[in-house]
This record gives C-alpha cells, sequence and structure tokens, in this order.
C-alpha cells in the first residue's frame, strides 16, 4: 500500500496561473495547485472543459501563454519547466514522468514488440544490457497481467484492454515520480475498464506514485484520486478531497455533474 | 481526560442550486465534547441530520460555520479548515468511519478490503491480513468469502466487512453509523464486544445506534439533535 504522502515534504509539481490559449480561444485559465508525493489528482469536467489542454500544458507538451509549471526532481532540485532548454527538459520528462494516453495506439509502437515497447524507455535512459533488459521487460508484462509468452507478439496483435496496460508499462518500466494520464480507462469496455483500474490503482498505490489523471469519469475519479480539481468552461470551478467533492458537491456545475450520474 | 474531539457551533445547509437554490438547514448549532473511553449515541428522528453530523466530523461534509476540533498526532486540528491531505492523514492515523454501506471496489477480496487501513499505516502486507482474518472470523464471515470481491454478499455480509475495516486499526476516534442494522443476534454481540474493546483501550465513540439494546449496552451519554435544532 502507499507510502502515505508525508505532512512536511514539499510540493512535487506546482502550477502557478496556468493558461493556455488557441489563438483567442481560451483553453485553460489561470490554473494554480500543489502536487504532493504519492498523491493521486483527478481533473473532472465535461469534454471542452479544459481538462486536456491543462494535462497539456502541466506535462511539457503544451507551451502555456501564461503562468508556470515548477517540478521538484528526485534530487531535490526545483525546476521552471518551460525555462529549460529543450534537452533539458526532454531528459526530465524521460527519467521522472511517464505520460499514458488515452489510446494506446498512440503511446505504444504497434509494429515492434511487446518486449521492444517496454524496453525502449529503459534503453532511452542508458539500459544497455539486453539480457537485463529483456528480464526487466518481461517482469513488467507480468506485473500488468499480460502472458509472459507474448513478449515478442506485437501489440497490433492485442486487444484493447492488453494495449492499454502494456502501455502503462512501458510508462512505470522507469521508475517514474510523476504519471500524466488522460482518460486511461477512455477506449475500453465496462468489464475491461475495472481491471485496469484495479491494476492502476494498485501500482499507483504500491509505487507511491504521484499522478494527474484527466478524466470525465466520476467513478473512475472516485476510485483512483485523492483530490479533484472540477473544470468548466476552462476554469476551474471546485476543488478537494474526492469523497467530499462527489458527496457534498458545492459549484452548480459539480452538483449537476453529480447528479447526472446513471445508478445501475 | 482532555477531550479528543471538540465540535463547536456547527452549522451545516445544503443549497441545492440545481433545484431553484433551496437551503436546507440540517445542523444548527451543534456542540458536542467527546472524551477517551466515551461512547455518545445520537439520538433523534430519521432526518434530524445524525448521518450528516458523523460526515462532517469525518471531512467527508463541507460545514457552513462552526469548528471541528480533533487531537491528531497530540495537536488539536479543525477539520472544518483542514486541508485535503490533513484529513487524509487524520483519516489514516485518528479517525475511523463505520458506514452504512460498503462502498465495494471492484476485483477487490473482501480481506484486502479490510487490510487496507492498516497497510495504509505501513505495515506489512502479511501482518495487515492476519489481522484482517482475524477480525472476519470473529465477525462470522465465512472463511470461502475471504477472497472473494464483495459486490455479489449479502447486507449483512457487506455490513460486517465494513465493521472489520473500521476496527482494523486502534483509531483514537470512531464514528459508527447504524453498525448493526442488518446483523442477526449472534453478529450484534460481536459487534458489541468489538466496541466495548475500543471503549477499554481508550477510544472515543460517537455513534447512531437504531437497536435500543446494543446502544444501552455500549453508550455511555446521548446527544440529542432535535434539541440542538431547536436551540
Amino acid at each position: 500500500m502507499s507510502a502515505p504522502p508525508g505532512l512536511d515534504d514539499a510540493p512535487l509539481l506546482s502550477a502557478r496561473g496556468v493558461t493556455v490559449t488557441y489563438g483567442r480561444r481560451t483553453g485553460c485559465r489561470d490554473v494554480s495547485f500543489d502536487l504532493w508525493p504519492g498523491e493521486v489528482l483527478g481533473i473532472v469536467g465535461e469534454s471542452g472543459s479544459g481538462k486536456t489542454s491543462l494535462l497539456g500544458a502541466l506535462s511539457a507538451r503544451l507551451h502555456p501563454a501564461a503562468g508556470s509549471v515548477r517540478y521538484r526532481d528526485r534530487t531535490g532540485r526545483v525546476a521552471d519547466v518551460y525555462r529549460l532548454t529543450e534537452p533539458e527538459r526532454r531528459a526530465l520528462v524521460r527519467t521522472e514522468w511517464g505520460v499514458v494516453r488515452q489510446n494506446p495506439r498512440d503511446g505504444l509502437r504497434l509494429n515492434v514488440s511487446a518486449g521492444a515497447n517496454i524496453g525502449e524507455p529503459l534503453m532511452a535512459i542508458g539500459a544497455r544490457h539486453y539480457g537485463a533488459i529483456r528480464a526487466q521487460a518481461a517482469d513488467w508484462l507480468e506485473r500488468v497481467e499480460i502472458a509472459a509468452d507474448r513478449i515478442d507478439d506485437p501489440p497490433a496483435a492485442f486487444s484493447g484492454g492488453m494495449q492499454q496496460r502494456l502501455q502503462i508499462a512501458r510508462n512505470l518500466v522507469t521508475g517514474p515520480r510523476l504519471v500524466f494520464m488522460d482518460e486511461p480507462t477512455g477506449s475500453l469496455d465496462v468489464s475491461v475498464q475495472a481491471r485496469l483500474l484495479d491494476l492502476l490503482r494498485r501500482l499507483v498505490a504500491d509505487l507511491g506514485l504521484a499522478a494527474v489523471i484527466v478524466t470525465h469519469d466520476l467513478a473512475v475519479a472516485r476510485l483512483l484520486a485523492h483530490r479533484l480539481m472540477v473544470m468548466q468552461g476552462g476554469e476551474v470551478v471546485e476543488t478537494g478531497l474526492t469523497d467530499q467533492v462527489l458527496d457534498d458537491p458545492q459549484h452548480p456545475y459539480t452538483q449537476l455533474l453529480v447528479a447526472s450520474i446513471l445508478q445501475v | 481526560m482532555e477531550p479528543v474531539l471538540r465540535v463547536e457551533a456547527l452549522r451545516k445547509s445544503f443549497t441545492l442550486h440545481n433545484q431553484g437554490g433551496i437551503a436546507l438547514d440540517v445542523l444548527d448549532a451543534v456542540d458536542l465534547t467527546l472524551r477517551p473511553g466515551e461512547c455518545v449515541a445520537l439520538d433523534g428522528p430519521s432526518g434530524s441530520g445524525k448521518s450528516t453530523l458523523l460526515r462532517a466530523i469525518y471531512g467527508n461534509y463541507l460545514v457552513s460555520s462552526g469548528r471541528i476540533r480533533v487531537t491528531h498526532k497530540g495537536a488539536a486540528i479543525d477539520m472544518a479548515a483542514a486541508t485535503a491531505r490533513q484529513i487524509l492523514d487524520i483519516r489514516r492515523h485518528t479517525i475511523g468511519y463505520v458506514s452504512q454501506f460498503l462502498r465495494v471496489i471492484p476485483r477487490v477480496p473482501a480481506l484486502d478490503i479490510v487490510a487496507e487501513p492498516i497497510r495504509a499505516r505501513g505495515h506489512e502486507y502479511e501482518s495487515a491480513r492476519a489481522e484482517a482474518e482475524r477480525l472476519l472470523r470473529r465477525l462470522n464471515l465465512p472463511e470461502r468469502l475471504w477472497h472473494l470481491a464483495p459486490a455479489t454478499f449479502s447486507g449483512g455480509e457487506q455490513q460486517r466487512i465494513n465493521i472489520a475495516r473500521g476496527f482494523a486499526v486502534a483509531y483514537p476516534v470512531l464514528l459508527l453509523d447504524e453498525p448493526t442494522a442488518s446483523l442477526d443476534a449472534d453478529n450484534r454481540r460481536a459487534v458489541q464486544d468489538l466496541i466495548g474493546e475500543a471503549l477499554a483501550r481508550g477510544a472515543a465513540i460517537i455513534g447512531i445506534f437504531h437497536d435500543a439494546e446494543m446502544r444501552a449496552r455500549v453508550a455511555t451519554g446521548t446527544y440529542r439533535m432535535s434539541e440542538a435544532k431547536a436551540a
């Protein structure tokens, strides 16, 4: 289970006034928050609410028009992500972060083997010993519940759920401290979702990972996130402890979202 | 004994923005003090805010005004003003809560649900599971169910898992929301024993007990919700 987030350590990621624009249109406006080690933050809201714009800006993929994103690396050094040089920024992403995309096809190389998909990021941070890389790939396949004898098969031959689990292995093999996830269960059937959610929950807790998870699915948010940010029209309208936001929503938009969940 | 929990001038109203902005005043000026070894039973008709009070103390509901001061790791923290991270830490170490219904997590077996609060305090998987087994055995949950996810369990079985989870850790403060509503006599007695042991080790408990016999046996005092509203 989790190394519980301690109270006196410093934030891992600090966003201040983050604003993303597309020409005259606003993606997200003036978003500020701190993320602590081991903490899982859920960003919820409907499509078009600015969740994905914000995630892009936080994860160094979308240069914000205004504001800053600061990150404290494992040596304790704090970097202003958008003031780093491009090579420095790429090195930071490679060694400290993982990015899980909604569609596994965007996060995997479909025509090279599953083992190579897991091995590549290791090689990108300097691993060279073929046997060790392959052993780690096999170990990670097992951790994401993919049979080890599929190691030489290309993910193109995998089901959607397996592809998503492989993408998670590819992202976690390098031991990141922070993982960004965009609708990680969004492209999956409900029965496959439950398995992936359980897996994500366990991995995040066991590894003490911090995560920022964008989802429109409040049930996913309840299972995975410690804390929620609710977005509407590019702005954060409510934030708080996950169960408090979902059980006692304050903002009209959050109340509407919660009231709109279908019961089974 | 110093109180471990002081609720002061607590008010809670719900504003329903999508239903004409109606405001429901559920708690009005609740004052309550709880010391180690005390078990206060909340008394009042349905709708008088008993569950709301427990949820406010647990940080599950925001309060409109007032304070909820809890002694956490030797210092007084106001739950009504605490950050999300502080509340999670308080829930890990200081306040336990047994809700009326188990929130089932897909694929997670009963044993792991009970062991989770122990593991969250940093204990090893094996010792946490051993303690979880001991509790489930005391609550007569058949062993064949331990390794199954409780989605399909009966109400009484789910409630026993919830109780085991709430008693898995020696919380200084325990909030019990009708812990025995769907239990038979044997299991009610088992829960009564657990409550008695918790009080004996110095836990402070606030409970909603519909079962009059249970209340008579465990409660050391009563707090009347309706009086609070009239005050």
